[in-house]
């Protein structure tokens, strides 16, 4: 358990460039942490955090953070996300220091196990304390893993969707249609670990590479936080003549976003283009106009940069963003999350000055908000069964869902 | 029996019913509607099949009833689609003509430097080919196909509104096209029904499209209409400009979502619900419902209730305007409101709710009325039902196709999804 070395850093907004944390908690994290070493990602700082002391030894990361009680023997968590939980509570100091000093934290996490799901939320909320902008990596676990693991995910997805201030999900059960029949488990796992990868890459390249039409790290967490968010996220890349029209193509045909219907659904939309220095305006162009044309009701913010080492070939990174629709959201973790939601504007110049208040507001002692106690909860008992319609698909407009009865949706009583 | 050439057979496969329209063309090619056949669908929901067995069982009813009425033997069908995966949008081509002797097909992409362009030349048909070729190369999702493209106006060096280009001089020919498309698999799975019951499918034709041939004179189109077919799972609607289709949608709500609704709100069975929307519904709150009540009759020994019409009117009422709403947001922001002038034509089912043309009315602000098929004669039981309207567009739609190309075409149905309509399009 180093200390941080960095704790003396006067914040990343100071120096220019953010200081970055790649946190992998869990066994699947701290694998995927190996995968950020060097290359573009020399200027991260990675943490590794795991209650399984074999796992966390083979991580080559520089600052290992070993959560071990007497309870636990030794043994890990045992896939109870609680015991993961209860002990990343007591060790809260620990996981607090080691985030601070870090102006942007990327926790990286497979949900499901006990590690992961217990010890990431409470990540989440370490490191927003010590005012960092907190984004969260997680991938769900494959349908067949089971019950337990899937409703441990579901939760502490919610619970790091209440935290943290962005969430870029990936649900491995998706995968399933990027491998054929022949692949391999070790393939699979490989394959939804690098669709993770990927999307951390994204958001690094996001931030340190030139852009030519820059994106401010704040539209990206303006993009996933203010919708109280789940977002979805893709990468392709195409190289040729008509790599514009085929990087769309692959967009759209890409099984994490529902072969472009997430986009449809959207209500925000981040692009972000790089490629050679033969990125042609035309080609941006290109493929900003079919995204958009796709998400007509989205916010599409862009950007656009240019990576020498890549040639002639284009990459697109796409995150999108929906309102979230939780069925029924874990009562301690509702009301928070929304009272900085919808309230507040959406990103704009005084985005630093706000996310200093929220700070101020989080370290005194008190754990939320003091206003979060204000909003009032939707109540369960507001889902309606939609009839015949139950089954089909839904119709959607505007995010209104059409199904339901119009005198529903507009509150018109009937007395 | 008739000569099976002259006999033209377009057939719906609707959310709440079947219907196939047969046609017979004379010498001139007109078209009279002969013989109808509907049954009361089921396995289909918001326009798209979900149960084919079901739905395909209904589909042989229909026919078998159109058949004895028309005292004919049915081969081929044009038939009907909708859902909410049907998209329309415009997209413009353009084509360059090579002064000198045209290159061989594989190097016209290259023209765009040749030099001399100034010069131009004569417009040939084969141009006319290409250029509308070139106008439906788009980007489209890899999963959807083209169902209509339907050519609007030519521009020849930049100049507008000509119709027909062909003998012109000109060098660079630009044509604008709307482009219905939709999911390809969506697409084929009525197809593969109908083929099922050893039926040929000449063409798929999108039903809002169909609708508008039955029901739009030629002046109508000129001045600018919007047809909206009212469905029991989709509402299709098609705007024209100026004589040519500008804009087509799909909104999967139609009168299904209104039953369904009713059976929500006033707590009765979809079963009741859609006998109560058509015995007592209207799209308008009428003043004098306020504190009357209907008598259900009591089933299974429940104890006898009331329902309150107020409630049930308001509850329609609130759902058809919604669906006017959205159309007319939609036409707002394609800024298509202004060139009405004919109107708003309403058909299918809801078009015999009372007073939905004084609620449409009130929406669009235009002049709202209920369609008529004024253009086909035929029989009058049949051409004067709202809701057989898209089966004889299906048939109208064919007779235009048959008028234009006799006799031999009878393509195989694959490619007709691929590359359809636009040889054969000045129709509309």
């Amino acid at each position: 358990m180093n200390p941080n070395p960095e704790t003396q850093n006067p914040g990343p907004e100071a120096t220019g460039l953010a200081t970055l944390k790649i946190i992998g908690v869990g066994t699947a994290g701290v694998s995927l942490l190996e995968t950020f070493a060097g290359g573009d990602f020399a200027g991260a700082q990675r943490v590794a955090v795991n209650t399984d002391a074999l796992a966390l030894a083979a991580s080559t990361a520089p600052v290992k953070i070993h959560l071990e009680s007497r309870l636990l023997r030794g043994l890990g968590t045992g896939g109870d996300a609680e015991r993961g939980r209860a002990l990343a509570e007591e060790q809260y100091a620990t996981l607090k220091a080691a985030c601070t000093g870090a102006g942007v934290i990327l926790i990286v996490a497979g949900l499901g196990g006990g590690a992961g799901s217990g010890v990431a939320p409470v990540l989440a909320r370490a490191a927003r304390e010590t005012g960092a902008l907190v984004l969260a990596f997680v991938s769900l676990p494959f349908v067949c893993e089971g019950n337990r693991r899937q409703d441990q995910a579901r939760q502490s997805l919610e619970l790091i969707r209440a935290e943290a201030d962005g969430v870029v999900c990936l649900p491995n059960q998706k995968a399933f249609k990027l491998i054929d029949e022949n692949t391999s488990i070790v393939d699979t796992f490989r394959i939804t670990g690098g669709l993770l990868t990927e999307a951390v890459r994204g958001v690094w390249n996001l931030m340190t590479r030139p852009g030519l039409i820059q994106i401010h790290l704040a539209d990206l967490c303006a993009l996933l936080r203010d919708k109280n968010s789940e977002g979805v996220f893709a990468f392709v890349e195409a190289s040729g003549p008509t790599r514009s029209k085929e990087v769309v193509e692959k967009l759209l045909a890409h099984p994490l976003l529902d072969e472009g219907r997430a986009l449809a659904e959207s209500d925000a939309v981040l692009v972000s283009l790089m490629a050679g220095c033969d990125l042609s305006m035309a080609e941006v162009n290109r493929v900003m106009e079919q995204i958009s044309r796709q998400c007509e009701r989205a916010q599409v913010i862009m950007g656009a940069a240019v990576d020498e080492t890549l040639q002639h070939r284009l990459t697109v990174t796409v995150i999108a963003a929906r309102h979230h629709r939780a069925e029924a959201p874990p009562a301690d973790t509702a009301a928070p999350r929304g009272a900085r939601g919808p309230g507040r504007a959406p990103h704009s110049g005084g985005f630093l000055q706000q996310r200093e208040q929220q700070v101020r507001q989080h370290t005194p002692g008190g754990r939320r908000k003091p206003d979060a106690k204000f909003r009032q909860q939707d109540l369960p008992l507001a889902t309606l069964s939609k009839g015949r319609f139950e089954k089909s698909e839904p119709t959607f407009h505007k995010g209104e869902d059409l199904d339901v009865p119009t005198y529903f949706r507009r509150g018109v009583p009937l007395n | 029996m008739f000569d099976h050439s002259n006999v033209i057979v377009g057939l719906e496969i609707g959310t709440s019913k079947v219907c196939a329209a047969v046609g017979e063309l004379n010498a001139e090619g007109a078209l009279t509607i002969v013989g109808l056949g509907q049954a009361p669908t089921t396995g289909v929901r918001k326009g798209e099949i979900v149960d084919s067995a079901q739905a395909e069982e209904c589909v042989r009813h229909a026919i078998v009833e159109a058949e004895k009425m028309a005292n004919v033997e049915i081969r081929s069908v044009y038939l009907g689609v909708s859902g909410a995966h049907i998209r329309g949008f415009n997209n413009r081509g353009t084509h360059r003509l090579q002064a000198a002797d045209r290159e061989p097909p594989g190097r016209r992409v290259a023209n765009e430097d040749a030099s001399d362009v100034a010069t131009g030349r004569e417009v040939k048909p084969e141009d006319v080919e290409d250029v509308v070729k070139n106008a439906k190369a788009i980007n489209l999702p890899m999963e959807n196909s083209i169902l209509h493209a339907v050519r609007q106006d030519f521009f020849l060096d930049g100049q507008d509104g000509i119709t027909n280009p062909v003998g012109m001089l000109g060098a660079l020919l630009e044509v604008d096209v709307h482009v219905v498309h939709g999911v390809t698999n969506r697409l084929h799975n009525p197809v593969r029904l109908v083929k099922g019951l050893h039926l040929e499918v000449d063409e798929i034709v999108f039903n809002g499209l169909a609708a508008s041939l039955a029901l739009l004179t030629n002046e109508q189109k000129e001045l600018g209409a919007l047809v909206i077919d009212l469905g029991g799972g989709t509402t299709d609607y098609v705007v024209y400009a100026n004589g040519i289709v500008t804009h087509t949608g799909v909104l999967a709500i139609g009168g299904d979502h209104v039953s369904n609704d009713l059976g929500h709100g006033l707590k009765v069975s979809l079963s009741r619900a859609e006998k109560l929307k058509r015995e007592h519904g209207s799209a308008l709150v009428d003043e004098t419902a306020k504190g009357r009540v209907i008598p259900l009759p009591s089933d299974l020994g429940l104890p006898v209730r009331n329902v309150n019409l107020d409630h049930l009117q308001r509850i329609m009422s609130l759902r058809l305007e919604e669906i006017f709403q959205i159309i007319a947001q939609d036409l707002e922001a394609q800024d298509l409101v202004h060139h009405l002038r004919a109107g708003v034509f309403i058909c299918g089912g809801g078009a015999r709710i009372p007073h939905i043309a004084e609620l449409a009315g009130s929406v669009f602000r235009l002049p709202v009325c209920i369609g008529q098929t004024n253009s086909i004669s035929g029989l009058k039981s049949a051409l004067n039902q709202p809701e057989f309207f898209t089966a004889i567009g299906l048939a109208k739609y064919a007779s235009l196709k048959n008028r234009k190309r006799p006799a031999n075409r009878f393509p195989p149905v694959l490619p007709v999804l691929k590359d359809m309509l636009y040889r054969y399009l000045p129709l509309f």
